[in-house]
């Protein structure tokens, strides 16, 4: 079965052809860092104006590349959800239409799916069951995988997303944009130990995170700092790493609390923050140490991409699920609300 | 009457339309249904297509309200048609939401001159003024702009009518500046049956464009501030 898959649910418009038989054949993808990052932060509307003028040609590069015609296609999947209402707007409508033209099923793909699943993308993937930490600009959980459509929140966020904390930090610290990347690139600068910070909720049981008073104590170091005079370049880097490194030891204790409650021995991290190099490092390290084995996507994997969206739509078609005649959009959408196949 | 098979679609208001266009004779089911745009527009375009037992491939053209309008409505439209456009390997005609109200009060009331208003939100109005050609069309004098109703300029001596949901939300501001505008239909939306007449004789004038280039006129643009502007 071969499905094209599209992605818009944010500031990547992404394309995808997968393979149920041949795994992945091409994908192509469009970010519009530069458009946002004259104000600052993603700007919706102009989000979804920029993937109207991407996707099509996106679609046909994609197809090219993948050396399908579009009349060999057995299906189209995209993202409904969660996201930017309007920007997923647009993929849906356009995958949906494209499908009922084709005479061919679509399938409303569950966007953070798309990302827990990516690993299955490597030819080293993961078997179930695992434990996924899913952490992005705009979600941070753990969640206990059984099998597809098979997933128990463990954890999750109380406040900011581990990415928006990096993002709303970088910012903070005067960086640029997008801010989480280059606080990391800043980090790789600093000196460990010359600042202590607080490790958000690991004295507590459970496995919910926070990271909105971590982003705090940030400021007020910075502040401090500049109050001192010794706002410096170095002094910056060394706040970023102190930074980076709270968050990455946070997440690592959160996860080796889930594998050791669980007794699972496979940890698997999926979205834009599994592409910081620290949090992989520190997870290796933890994972073997706990006699267990860790997953993850290529980078280009971890942020949004059209591929994730392809492969999982692959196998919720291949189980018989598709969508009505209809543009399906949820800005919100559970992820255990989802069907198991 | 033109040989030609041509699909319409409009979501770019509260109206959500399809129209098809068979050699002549116009189909069209138009429904006043805010919101409900995603649910029901592929299902009107299937009716009318099984009714006339033709697939999108065999049709000539597609066409659809390119906007003005709601910024959404007229991306859900616009992604339709991109779909089944690329899916067919058929044209696009993009046709303005303004034009096709002007058409439809010129089919239903004979009106020559058309003031096209449709509300825009914030206190603005999209704006666009229409006359009748030879060949039965209405046709755009000047440019369409997105304004506030106080600044709109009344045109040249004509028997000018206004119509569009824009004569809803701002009809008394409207009417003190154009005083001389007496016949007025404010509930009229843009439709897909109008839009499939100007898209056909747009057709004919090689105004099709490839599915890819089938994008939204939004008219305004300022949505966002930059960061260095703000400081």
């Amino acid at each position: 079965m071969i499905v094209l898959g599209i992605e818009t649910s944010c500031d990547e418009t992404g394309l995808a052809v997968y393979d149920s038989d041949r795994g992945l054949l091409a994908h192509t993808l469009h970010s519009q860092i530069k458009l946002h990052a004259e104000y600052g932060g993603v700007v919706p509307e102009l989000a979804s104006r920029d993937h109207v003028r991407y996707l099509l040609p996106l679609a046909e590069q994609a197809l090219q590349q993948a050396g399908v015609s579009k009349h060999e296609l057995d299906g189209i999947a995209y993202t409904a959800g969660p996201g930017l209402i309007g920007a997923l707007m647009v993929g849906a409508s356009t995958g949906r239409a494209l499908a009922m033209t084709l005479g061919i099923p679509a399938i409303a793909v569950h966007h953070m799916e798309g990302h827990l699943l990516a690993p299955m993308l490597e030819d080293a993937a993961p078997d179930f069951p695992f434990i996924a930490l899913l952490v992005s600009g705009g979600h941070t959980l753990l969640a206990e995988v059984q099998g597809i459509g098979q997933y128990q929140i463990l954890g999750e966020s109380l406040d900011d997303a581990a990415g928006e904390a990096f993002d709303k930090t970088a910012k903070m610290l005067d960086l640029g944009y997008p801010g989480g990347p280059i606080l990391a690139k800043l980090a790789e600068q600093g000196r460990s130990g010359q600042y202590k910070f607080p490790r958000p909720m690991v004295d507590r049981p459970g496995l919910d995170f926070s990271f909105s008073g971590l982003k705090t104590f940030t400021l007020n170091t910075w502040q401090d700092a500049k109050q001192a005079g010794s706002d410096d370049e170095q002094t910056r880097a060394d706040i970023a790493l102190a930074f980076e490194e709270a968050v990455v030891d946070t997440l690592m204790i959160k996860c080796r609390r889930a594998l050791r409650e669980t007794g699972i021995k496979t940890l698997v991290i999926a979205g834009g923050v599994g592409a910081n190099l620290r949090l992989r490092g520190a997870l290796q390290a933890m994972v073997e140490k706990e006699n267990s084995a860790l997953f993850y996507p290529r980078i280009e994997f971890c942020t949004d991409n059209g591929a994730m969206i392809a492969h999982v739509g692959c196998l919720r078609l291949q189980a018989g699920q598709q969508e009505d005649l209809q543009i399906n959009t949820r800005a919100r959408w559970p992820i255990d609300e989802l069907e198991k196949i | 009457m033109t040989k030609l098979k041509l699909l319409a679609l409009d979501t770019a208001t509260e109206a959500c339309s399809a129209a098809l266009y068979i050699d002549g004779e116009i189909y069209q089911d138009f429904q006043l249904a805010p919101r409900e745009h995603t649910r029901l527009i592929l299902r009107q375009a299937e009716g009318l297509l099984n009714k006339a037992g033709i697939t999108v491939q065999q049709l000539d053209a597609l066409a659809f309200g390119r906007g003005p309008g709601s910024f959404t409505g007229v991306r859900i439209a616009t992604g339709v048609v991109q779909g089944m456009a690329f899916g067919a390997d058929i044209p696009v005609v993009p046709v303005s939401t303004l034009a096709s109200i002007a058409q439809a009060v010129y089919e239903d009331h004979q009106a020559q001159h058309v003031l096209s208003a449709i509300d825009a939100r914030m206190g603005g109005v999209y704006w666009g003024q229409y006359q009748l050609n030879a060949e039965g069309l209405m046709q755009l004098v000047g440019d369409e702009a997105v304004l506030s109703p106080a600044d709109v300029a009344m045109p040249a001596s004509f028997d000018w009518c206004g119509a569009g949901s824009g004569w809803q939300a701002h009809g008394k501001i409207l009417q003190q500046r154009l005083a001389s505008v007496t016949r007025i239909y404010p509930d009229y939306y843009p439709q897909s049956k109008t839009i499939a007449r100007l898209a056909v004789a747009g057709f004919k004038n090689g105004e099709a464009v490839d599915a890819a280039q089938a994008i939204p006129v939004y008219l305004r643009n300022d949505v966002a501030q930059k960061s260095a502007d703000r400081k």
